[in-house]
């Protein structure tokens, strides 16, 4: 479903990305761990077109998409759920949910709408309110919800737990599984390596730039290397 | 003149800050540029105007119609060729590229239509004469100012609240990394507001020739201006806060006159700038700003 080769990437003289290649097929959740620092979202934002890469390839489905505008990527089925939700604090909850639409062709906005509130009441409850007044955790619920909206066959999320309260990351964790479940393929960045290697498949330990190793998840919550570092010894 | 005549001269001048000054603020919510060439436009617009209605002997309501979009069209070309490929420049690059424009555009129009003053026929556009309210005489031209840009705002306001472009233009304007990855197309959104705030100014053009009937290459600068004031009076980048400056301004021209202190006008305005900037310089509405990647 995607797959990554050779990515570098860039910020003027800072090297950020070094010479990254990794896949993600479909119906997988995989997740990318690392420090803070170790390039993690810049992958995300390279793979969405924010970013370029300086070499190689990134297919999705099939198609290079190295060289698509990040809009036009979107279109191909891709959402991601940035880092620091990144939702609109002046638009109301429900007009954000229509910008996770945006691409989307015909009447299918209503009917989608309802999924997520479904999936998540307190947004009903609050869908006339603006995004600047939702708690952290409402607000993570909303970004997932509004990269929902567009149906996305890769969904890619920028540590969705940052923030939150036990209780909501077991949560959000819990919705990651039902929408891989439901066939959503998922691309999942998280410091929180525990969790995520919980809910994933396989993982990608990444370090200053670099991926160190790569495992299935089960092995690699035995890896001690990764024990260490990651997951508090 | 009355108090109440000075008033009315206040909203009638309002009202066309408060357009003018919208695609200022517009701009600038975008992409935090201070459009200084908008104000040109606005002249470029006024001989437009004048053609239409003089060489062109269009009706009224076509030379209107031209007029804004021809406005509507210089600055969407403006934005293609100038401002596009400065997208990922310094901020002050675009700044110093759009006070080139606004140089290049005075220039343009006094090479092709000299610089000496030109008569616009005002009464080709609007009707002339005034009614009579409570012994009050008010002119035909005032009110058409007023109600005409109320509702041209009134247009704006519907479409940035409740259609489909007028939404992705909130979202560019508050992130535009997080409208890339909704899949709105930033670029083409960036050109809809170009064009949305010339259209505005296109009405404003027409409204301002009316008022002021003597069009010259240096027109828009002033007026420019002052549109600039009132939107960082009400707080530029906040749509509301845009045309209660736009009001603002013109109300306390018309009290400084009324005040008879007429000359003092342009320096009280500038005043009011300098004050604002020192003690609020969000100006009434607008909010500290942030800044994202
Ligand atoms: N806009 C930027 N300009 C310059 N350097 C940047 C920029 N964004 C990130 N970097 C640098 O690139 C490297 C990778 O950053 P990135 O944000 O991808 O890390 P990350 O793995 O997501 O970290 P975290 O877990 O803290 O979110 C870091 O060294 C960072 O300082
Ligand atoms: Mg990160």
């Amino acid at each position: 479903m995607l797959k990554v080769t050779n990515m570098n990437v860039y910020y003027g003289n800072i090297y950020a990305v070094k010479d990254v290649s990794f896949h993600v097929d479909e119906g997988e959740v995989v997740t990318l761990i690392g420090a803070n620092g170790a390039g993690k979202s810049t992958i995300l934002k390279t793979i969405s077109g924010l970013l370029r890469s300086k070499t190689g390839s990134i297919s999705f489905a099939g198609e290079e998409i190295g060289n698509v505008a990040s809009h036009a990527i979107v279109k191909r089925g891709m959402a991601q759920v940035p880092e620091g939700r990144r939702v609109f604090l002046q638009m109301s909850v429900q007009e954000n949910l229509e910008m996770g639409h945006y691409t989307q062709q015909g009447a299918t906005m209503t009917e989608r709408m309802e999924g997520v509130y479904e999936r998540f009441p307190r947004l009903l409850e609050r869908r006339k309110q603006v995004a600047g007044t939702l708690s952290g955790g409402e607000q993570q619920m909303l970004a997932m919800g509004r990269a929902l909206m567009s149906r996305p066959r890769l969904l890619m999320l920028d540590e969705p737990s940052m923030g939150l309260a036990p209780l909501l990351v077991e949560q959000i964790f819990e919705i990651i599984g039902e929408l891989n479940r439901a066939g959503t393929t998922i691309l999942l960045v998280e410091q929180n390596a525990n969790m995520a290697l919980k809910v994933a498949n396989r993982g990608y330990v990444l370090e200053t730039g670099r991926i160190i190793t790569t495992d299935s998840a089960s092995a690699l919550l035995e890896d001690d290397t990764v024990r260490k570092a990651y997951l508090g010894g | 003149m009355s108090f109440a005549l000075h008033l009315i001269n206040g909203l009638q001048m309002g009202s066309i800050y408060a357009l003018v000054a919208l695609g200022y603020t517009m701009v600038y919510g975008i992409i935090k540029l201070l459009n200084f060439a908008h104000g040109d436009i606005i002249m470029v617009g006024g001989y437009i105007a004048l053609f239409s209605l003089t060489l062109g002997r269009m009706p009224a309501l076509l030379a209107a119609l031209v007029t804004v979009a021809g406005c509507t069209l210089l600055a969407v070309i403006i934005e293609k060729l100038a401002y596009t490929p400065l997208r990922f420049a310094p901020r002050l690059s675009l700044l110093i590229t759009a006070i080139g424009i606004s140089i290049l555009l005075q220039n343009l129009a006094q090479f092709f239509f000299t610089a000496n003053d030109r008569g616009f026929p005002g009464h080709l556009l609007f009707p002339t004469g005034s009614v009579s309210i409570g012994g009050l005489s008010i002119a035909y031209t005032s009110i058409i100012t007023v109600a005409l840009s109320i509702a041209s705002m009134a247009a704006l306001h519907l479409l940035v609240k409740s259609t489909k472009l007028g939404k992705a233009m909130r979202a560019v304007s508050e992130d535009q990394g997080a409208a890339q990855l909704m899949g709105i197309n930033v670029n083409h959104i960036i050109t809809f507001t170009f064009a949305v705030g010339a259209a505005l100014a296109g009405v404003g053009a027409l409204l301002y020739s009316v008022r002021f009937p003597l069009i010259a290459p240096t027109i828009g600068a002033m007026l420019g201006l002052k549109a600039f004031v009132a939107a960082v009076f009400g707080g530029i980048g906040s749509i509301p806060g845009t045309m209660v400056g736009g009001y603002a301004i013109g109300l306390l021209e018309a009290l400084v006159t009324a005040a008879g202190l007429s000359g003092w006008v342009d320096g009280v305005v500038f005043l009011l700038l300098i004050i604002v900037l020192m003690v609020r310089p969000t100006g009434l509405m607008g909010r500290p700003i942030m800044e994202k990647v």
